[in-house]
């Protein structure tokens, strides 16, 4: 039997895998895995910055549903992921990451470009492998794949020593998986389900709590379904934003630190709150002593240290969203859906009464929101919205009517600046029929713009909407609102940056809009630019806060809608 | 804060305790004692944990995550054998050493070195047992001490005929 290298394995076994874009950076360590990969079917795609890579494969993931790859080298080019991998483990991202080391003979040596990177990783990665012996490449990264899709997703790293990669070995096919301390419970246990129901017959007031867990167990439509049967409002989470439309009746948007008061509210006012695929985050449950103080709780997580981690449930159910409810909707079978007039009719009058606004003068500065509505307006909502962390990213999550999953894609747990560019461009790689619109701020843009030269350069015609308050505005914002006003290191500069000429030096082309007229101009034109990545710079209303807003630590029970609540 | 003594069955893999241990302390769990060997079972390896925590659901869920575990056990004292080693060097320079030798032999604990001015005991047994030995001792003068972390397994279930009746 031939032979073939450890590097050649590795590629091999991705392919086996089914990888068909991966992005990286390369360098000494990795180096002999990137000459098998020049004869591979695999599009590589070379980030300019090792984040960059990270967060593309974490936008891939998101928008495909399959597994992100990225790899990396040895030493800096590890390290330069571990926040890619820490955001992808709070966000449950499935994703592979490989990464060069030195040489087994020089582990521990201090080499050049040497970090102990499983070391490194081992706290945010969901786990990770060191490879000493190239006939363990196959079926480790058959396990990494594995382990990174099932069960809750999550990050995986392979560690390759360069030595490894340039051993000879004769391949074979991966063999089943060896994994005793791994079994994901994945169906419910019928006796919990049973008793979930009988919690909502008697219910009067409850709310479907969902998230980012339902978007991974690929249960949008089942949970659509269950909306139905039950007529219950839903709210979803900043990773649940699109599993149940926004347009449909029932749905009322966001919960939490800045979510719309209706959402807020009718959790602290129900009295059962079902939760699936969510993990009561404080950005959600604010002070949890006074969370939803009424309500008993139907907690369903695959994860089973998300149940009773914040708050105790009185049905706690261990499984797979999608599993759960289908048993739910089993067990409910053929009944009619309750009417719950009374409920129903209260929460639609907070949403009349109690509804998103904002002051857009027509001879005014932008305001933000305004912007994100155009946007939704002129693109008929089509697209991929993807975000990075900030002022700008809870408007978008505010103000865009989602109504699919895998169309919203941000960095929620980690909160991880200037997630969108990169993010955006592994979301349009992976899904290139797709309209992507990355929403970014500009201290998000400044933070890794330069993967904009890869799409330009890869060809990955990403469009990307600037909105530029010149400032960290949600620092500023919280600097306003408890620091006494004192900007203490949240201001970049107004004018600081040419976006435009910025966007063009990078192979894109840039836009700029400075009223409220040239907003919708701007968008028309970037939506008719699809040789390149656009840039779209909307100077915006440098004194424009984020409202609704319960103030960190507090009650949900007081929603601040305005400046005028302060 | 109550102390807990998990049981933890591990593949015998690089980097399991480290993975363990740190684990353990970024969910800010306090480790009391922590002792690793083989078991019975080839490829695999026991730890067995004293942890302080107010409740230990989170950590045994936590421990769970970690993809080399396999399975955890929480030992209920009374249904456990716990036992350490303590070995201890006690001054005799100022006289006492029959005293010394008289407590080691209530606590039937072995002389392993004697000198001019010490004698150093190895003594087994139950955690509380170590601590009764070692308030005895200390006003003779301990010049050092090593123990090892506990071990412990449970017993064989002789109570479930009883719960039954």
């Amino acid at each position: 039997m031939p032979t073939i290298s450890g590097a050649q394995a590795l590629i091999k076994a991705l392919e086996f895998e089914g990888v068909d874009v991966m992005f990286g950076v390369p360098g000494g360590a990795i180096l002999p895995a990137y000459d098998p990969l020049y004869d591979s079917p695999i599009n590589h795609i070379l980030a300019r910055h090792e984040q960059g890579a990270g967060h593309m494969a974490s936008g891939y993931a998101w928008a495909t549903g399959r597994v992100g790859v990225c790899m990396a080298t040895s030493g800096p080019g590890a390290t330069n992921l571990v926040t890619p991998l820490a955001d992808a483990l709070m966000d449950s991202v499935p994703m592979v990451a490989i990464t060069g080391q030195v040489a087994t003979t020089s582990v521990g040596n201090d080499a050049f470009q040497e970090a102990y990177t499983t070391g490194i990783t081992m706290p945010c990665t969901k786990h990770n492998y060191f490879v000493t012996d190239a006939k363990d490449i196959a079926n480790v990264v058959h396990e990494a794949f594995y382990i990174a899709r099932s069960g809750r997703p999550g990050p995986v790293l392979v560690d390759v020593p360069k030595d490894v990669l340039n051993a000879e070995i004769e391949w074979e096919d991966p063999t089943d998986l060896d994994l005793p301390g791994y079994k994901p419970t994945i169906t419910p246990h019928a006796r919990r389900i049973t008793e979930a129901i009988r919690l909502i017959e008697a219910a009067e007031q409850p709310v479907l709590y969902v998230g980012g867990g339902i978007i991974k167990a690929e249960a949008s439509d089942v949970l659509r379904e269950l909306v139905g049967a039950l007529n219950i409002p839903v709210v979803t989470t900043l990773m649940g934003r699109g599993v149940v439309a926004d347009s449909h009746p029932l749905t009322l948007g966001m919960p939490g630190m800045h979510g719309t008061y209706t959402a807020t509210t009718a959790i602290q006012k129900s009295d059962l709150l079902i939760a699936l695929g969510v993990r009561f985050d404080d950005r959600v449950t604010g002070d949890p002593d006074f969370f939803a103080p009424n309500a008993k709780v139907i907690h369903a997580d695959v994860d089973p240290a998300e149940i009773g981690k914040v708050r105790d449930a009185e049905v706690p159910i261990v499984g797979d969203a999608k599993a759960v409810i289908e048993a739910m909707l089993a067990e409910w079978g053929d009944r009619p859906a309750p009417e719950r007039t009374r409920w129903l009719e209260q929460v639609h009058r907070w949403q009349r009464e109690k509804g998103l606004k904002y002051d857009q003068k027509p001879d005014g500065t932008i305001k933000p929101q305004f912007v994100i509505e155009e946007l939704h307006r002129i693109t008929g909502g089509n697209a991929i919205v993807v975000s990075g962390v900030g002022q700008h990213q809870m408007w978008a999550s505010l103000h865009w009517g989602f109504e699919k999953p895998r169309t919203w894609i941000n960095s929620g747990g980690l909160g991880t600046m200037g997630y969108a560019v990169p993010a955006a461009v592994g979301a349009k790689a992976g899904m290139p029929d797709e309209l992507v619109w990355a929403i970014d701020g500009d201290g998000c843009f400044q933070m890794t713009s330069q993967e904009l030269i890869t799409a330009a350069v890869d060809g990955i015609p990403v469009k990307i909407a600037l909105i530029n308050n010149s400032q960290h505005g949600m620092v500023t914002q919280w600097q306003r609102l408890f620091y006494g006003g004192r900007l203490s290191a949240s201001q970049l500069g107004v004018g600081a940056v040419d976006y435009v000429m910025l966007a063009e030096a990078m192979g894109c082309a840039g836009i700029r809009a400075e009223t409220p007229g040239e907003v919708a101009p701007a968008i028309e034109k970037a939506m008719s630019i699809n040789d390149r990545p656009v840039v779209v710079e909307f100077v915006v209303d440098r004194d424009e806060m984020v409202f609704p807003m319960v103030p960190a630590g507090g009650s949900n029970d007081i929603v601040l809608l305005g400046p005028e609540d302060l | 804060m109550m102390q807990h003594t998990l049981s933890v069955l591990v593949e015998d893999k690089a980097g399991v305790l480290a993975r363990v241990s740190s684990l353990l302390a970024r969910r800010g769990f306090n480790i009391h004692s922590l002792a690793v060997g083989p078991t019975a079972e080839i490829g695999m390896s026991r730890m067995t944990i004293v942890v302080e925590a107010p409740e230990l659901e989170q950590v045994k869920k936590q421990l769970h995550k970690l993809v080399n575990v396999v399975k955890i056990t929480e030992l209920d004292p009374n249904r456990s054998v716990e036992r350490e080693i303590m070995l201890i060097r006690i001054s005799t320079s100022g006289g006492g050493r029959s005293d010394v030798l008289e407590i080691g032999a209530i606590f039937k604990a072995t002389v392993v070195d004697v000198g001019q001015n010490s004698i150093t005991f190895q003594v087994t047994g139950t955690p509380s047992k170590l601590a009764d030995f070692f308030e005895l001792v200390r006003g003779y003068g301990v010049i050092d001490m090593a123990k090892s972390g506990r071990i412990a397994l449970s017993r064989e279930n002789k109570a479930r005929k009883l719960k039954a009746v």
